[in-house]
């Protein structure tokens, strides 16, 4: 057991990445299918013994190769990167097993081992992410879990899908670019890559021109990546067009894990620069956080494909992230990380049940789901409580996320921000309630209100991904423990 | 049996028995009905239990669950909350059978989905009058919300759809946007959110903020009806009779007024409120909501308007008795709570049989009703009574101790307001029953009515339902047994409570004193 101890970091990351060549040469739709979601679960069970072991025992450092850092590549998992990393295995464990019947609805049957091979790559890609601790590692991860979400999008069955790809290719890659850019300034002035080692180099340079435009082109970056108004353009319609299950696991994850990025940066690589007073950037952070909240919720309202209202919900709700870590206290970035974990549950749960929507009707558009409270009554009650977590009612996760939140807010004297978090959330009364106010009160079209739910294969993992909103919604003590000492740790600044 | 499984029986009882209910409904209606009849008594049981258990000076508390780090689900009981919760839970006994007859006369699809949603709303109305502090509170509030928006919307119309909007828009708006922001920052400056006595702010925050906090709480409470949130209430009134006779006459409406003086006096005290002058303005506002709403209900033709409007002056009654910051004021609130229960259930059930068994619901419309439905307008009468204020009646008690309050904090003008506010309560619910017994019928035929539903003329076949007709066959009649009993025993206890008042008093000397 000791050899798996020692090495689960850099396991959580291998597996993934070698097994998904093996679903190419797996050809067989169902075959692939089940390596990935073997695979997805084994990664799971390694998350879940990652974060105990982090738990326990703090940070963990793993030298890659037994090179030395800062110059071999080094691991170095704390608290909110052990998160991020169950975060992500969980989703994929979940989501996989619902692939199977919504993958084979939604994309042409020739095509699927591709799909399992690029999810696989997506998986090593952000857990990648989230465990590494050298910055020119986090760009090779992010590149890889771009490039293969990239592919994941195109595989959509609507036509628009290879445009809203591109689109999102073009843009992510620009946000990777920046990001290297800025890495490359850092590395000029400072000589190392290594995220602990920087953190002792650059308060030094910090006030030179080049890590000041470093540093601007490094957290816009992972803006554009994580969805920060205004440079979001690309994901509504990646989330629209991509295949349900794609959209559940993505919009579960992938901005996720650029949020974390961006916590590592500022407070870890940047920490003792301390960029929110140095930089004087609070006020941009909080602002742009905000028009987030508000842009992304009230295009929510007016939109008429559900996806898409969704996809512009999912823009406001990292902007509540965003506003945790621009508030700055221990309480707001808990809030901040606690929501990175809640938002994956509530925005899965909500996108795969869009998934069983469509795998009955085969659409995703608000007209034809009226009536849904009777045809499908098991799908509408579980969009109805993802809704109530996105409204942030008490009994759901939401109202946990936000209760952190405002409290940080409150906790530094800003009560406009602590209202403007509560006029977002009434925001999302509106754009729930639509939604519900066509599926319990409308006659669909033809007039047939006959029961035709869901297969179980695609309800269960719906219902565990809102179960579990609705439990650590009840009970959040376990992960309200997690952030705080990863809010901790992270405000410690870094070792 | 210790006192906190009674508590945690009363929560589950009507959990479990609204589960029961959904899955015996679709099988039979008769299993279904008595079930609820059965889960209501047993409920009423529990409660008497504690009352007595809380009476005796004990105050079982239990954590249920501890939801973040610091903070917890906690039922907490007192006499306060108790008043409030026999009043629910004895009410929903009555409303229950009331509900059969008027449910089954009125042909009403989805009974099964209503009574299940009934029984978790009364559970939330009881969470509420547990709360130990107030996140539960807080979370049971918003749980009665939504739990009453189906009952609310019941017909699925697009009136009713309309209405449950503004219901929704109103009460998640205010609750979420202050009242949620005030529980927040309490305990950002308390580091508490537990109920005591005499308050947890008392030297954790500067009086400007306890004022602002304060503002915060009684609008957040938009159940509570003080104007300009006060919308909701008349646009529920699209709901089935049962439905606004229970909860917007007794669970929702007093959840919220409850919640009102349950923070005055557990998060506030009021010592802080007299010290810091936080609850005068509001007292202002809730006389103006009185006063104006009494006379938007004398431009009221239809009755269930007229009565909702009455029921948002009369609310105003308990917010004013906690505004004033005073003791004797907190205590007729509280009073005032049980007494307008008791009549306003009344009032509806009466509109209710009104509107099943006659078909009339514009005021207009009902002259000379009183001589067919004799019983039905005596009843309304004597709760009219009541709600003016009049003895033999409880409402004279209530409104006797808050006007003792005005005069004991030298607010005098308040004194004035309560005898204006009786007068305007003569002038809208006196010709209600002038024009019943004395009016001259109108020559239009008997299909005049408000109501869009076509009515089934087939007799209904239970016994219980059978017309009382007074010898005089005829299309309208007195309501039938099933829904008059409960009229009557509602009557009666307007009557009964006059001489209890001062037991009730007795029993709440330990929150507000001798």
């Amino acid at each position: 057991m000791t050899l798996l101890s020692q090495n689960i970091s850099v396991l959580a990351v291998i597996l993934p990445l070698m097994a998904a060549p093996i679903c190419v040469l797996l050809r067989h739709s169902s075959l692939a299918w089940a390596w990935a979601t073997a695979i997805s679960g084994i990664t799971f069970v390694l998350s879940i013994g990652l974060l105990q072991q982090i738990m326990e025992n703090g940070t963990l450092v793993y030298k890659m190769g037994d090179w030395d850092g800062p110059w071999g590549i080094v691991y170095r998992i704390d608290e909110v990167g052990a998160l991020v990393v169950m975060i992500v295995a969980a989703i994929a464990a979940v989501a996989l097993p619902y692939a199977k019947l919504s993958i084979e609805r939604e994309i042409p049957k020739e095509r699927h081992y591709l799909v399992y091979c690029m999810f696989l790559l997506c998986i090593a890609g952000l857990i990648g992410m989230a465990v590494t601790g050298d910055a020119f590692n986090l760009f090779v991860f992010l590149e890889v879990s771009s490039l293969s979400s990239y592919v994941l999008i195109s595989l959509g069955n609507d036509r628009r899908a290879l445009t809203a790809s591109l689109r999102y290719l073009i843009i992510g890659t620009l946000g990777a670019t920046f990001y290297v850019i800025g890495l490359g300034m850092i590395y000029m002035m400072t000589g190392s890559l290594n995220m602990t080692d920087l953190a002792t180099l650059l308060p030094e340079v910090q006030n030179t021109r080049t890590i000041q435009v470093a540093f601007a082109f490094v957290i816009i970056g992972f803006g554009l990546k994580l969805a920060l108004f205004p440079l979001h353009v690309w994901l509504p319609n990646a989330y629209t067009y991509a295949p349900s299950a794609v959209t559940a696991f993505l919009a579960a994850t992938a901005t996720k894990v650029s949020v974390y990025a961006m916590i590592r940066l500022i407070y870890t690589v940047f920490g003792d620069v301390d960029p929110f007073e140095t930089y004087g950037i609070r006020g941009v952070m909080i602002a742009l956080a905000l028009l987030g909240m508000f842009a992304g919720s009230t295009l929510a309202i007016y939109q008429t494909n559900v996806k898409r209202l969704l996809a512009y919900s999912s823009i406001a709700q990292v902007g509540y992230m965003v506003l945790g870590i621009s508030i700055g206290n221990a309480i707001a970035l808990e809030g901040g990380i606690i929501h990175m974990f809640n938002h994956a549950l509530m925005k899965g749960g909500l996108f795969m049940a869009m998934g069983c929507v469509f795998y009955i009707i085969g659409s995703t558009e608000l007209k034809d789901m009226a009536g849904m409270g009777k045809r499908m009554p098991l799908t509408a009650a579980a969009i109805v409580a993802g809704g109530f977590s996105l409204i942030g009612t008490p009994l759901t996760v939401g109202f946990i996320s936000k209760f952190y939140l405002v409290q940080g807010a409150l906790a530094e004297g800003w009560w406009p921000i602590a209202f403007m978090i509560m006029l977002a959330s009434l925001l999302a009364v509106i754009y729930v309630w639509k939604v519900v106010e066509v599926m319990y009160f409308q006659k669909p079209a033809d007039g047939d209100l006959s029961y035709n739910e869901a297969p179980l294969a695609m309800l269960i993992p719906t219902y565990v991904l809102i179960g579990a909103a609705v439990y650590f919604g009840i009970d959040a003590t376990l992960t309200s423990e997690i952030s705080l000492n990863a809010a901790q740790s992270l405000l410690g600044g870094s070792k | 049996m210790t006192a906190e499984t009674l508590v945690l029986l009363a929560m589950g009882i009507p959990l479990i028995g609204g589960v029961f209910v959904l899955f015996s409904g679709p099988a039979s209606e008769n299993v279904r009905d008595g079930l609820t009849v059965i889960t209501s008594i047993i409920l009423f049981g529990v409660v008497w239990q504690l009352i007595q258990i809380v009476d005796a000076g004990g105050r079982p508390t239990i954590t249920l669950l501890e939801m973040i780090p610091g903070l917890s689900l906690t039922l907490s009981l007192e006499p306060l909350g108790m008043i409030f919760a026999g009043v629910a839970s004895f009410l929903w006994i009555l409303t229950s059978f009331y509900a059969f007859g008027y449910m089954r006369g009125h042909h009403e699809t989805n009974q099964t989905r209503f009574f299940f949603c009934f029984a978790i709303a009364i559970m939330s109305a009881l969470g509420i009058a547990f709360s130990g502090n107030m996140l539960t509170l807080f979370v049971f509030y918003e749980v009665l919300t939504i739990s009453t928006f189906p009952l609310v919307t019941h017909s699925g119309t697009d009136e009713a759809r309309r209405a449950g909007r503004v219901y929704l828009g109103i009460l998640l708006g205010t609750s979420v946007t202050f009242l949620l922001t005030a529980m927040i920052w309490t305990y950002v400056e308390a580091g508490t959110l537990d109920f005591q006595k005499g308050g947890i702010l008392e030297g954790n925050a500067p009086a400007g903020v306890i004022a602002i906090l304060f503002g915060l709480y009684i609008y957040g409470i938009g159940k509570a009806a003080l104007m300009p949130f006060h919308r909701w209430l008349p646009a529920a009134m699209v709901a089935p009779t049962p439905v606004s006779a229970l909860l917007h006459a007794v669970a929702v409406v007093k959840a919220g007024v409850f919640s009102v003086v349950k923070v005055s006096v557990f998060i506030f005290g009021l010592d802080t409120l007299r010290d810091t002058g936080a609850s005068t303005w509001l007292a202002y506002v809730a006389a103006a909501t009185i006063l104006l709403s009494s006379l938007i209900a004398m431009r009221k033709d239809n009755l269930k308007a007229r009565l909702a409007y009455s029921t948002i002056s009369q609310l105003s009654y308990v917010v004013l008795g906690a505004m004033l910051a005073s003791n004797i004021g907190a205590m007729g609130s509280t009073l005032h709570i049980v007494m307008h229960a008791f009549g306003k259930i009344t009032l509806f059930f009466c509109a209710g049989a009104i509107i099943v068994f006659a078909h009339k619901t514009e005021i207009s419309d009902m002259r000379g009703l009183g001589r067919k439905m004799p019983i039905t307008f005596f009843c309304f009468f004597v709760a009219s009574l009541s709600i003016i204020g009049l003895p033999p009646l409880g409402g004279v008690w209530s409104k006797w101790y808050i006007a003792l309050a005005a005069a004991e904090t030298d607010q005098i003008i308040f004194i004035a307001v309560l005898m204006i506010s009786s007068l305007l309560n003569i002038a809208y619910l006196m010709p209600i029953v002038l024009y019943g017994y004395f009016g001259k019928e109108k020559p239009a035929d008997t299909h005049s009515h408000g109501d869009d539903h076509d009515h089934h003329h087939a007799p209904p076949s239970h016994p219980m339902l059978k017309h009382l007709t007074f010898g005089r066959p005829g299309i309208i009649a007195e309501a039938p047994v099933m829904c008059l009993a409960p009229i009557v025993l509602t009557t009666i206890g307007c009557f009964v409570l006059f001489f209890y008042a001062d037991r009730i008093r007795l029993f709440l000397t330990p929150v507000f004193g001798g």
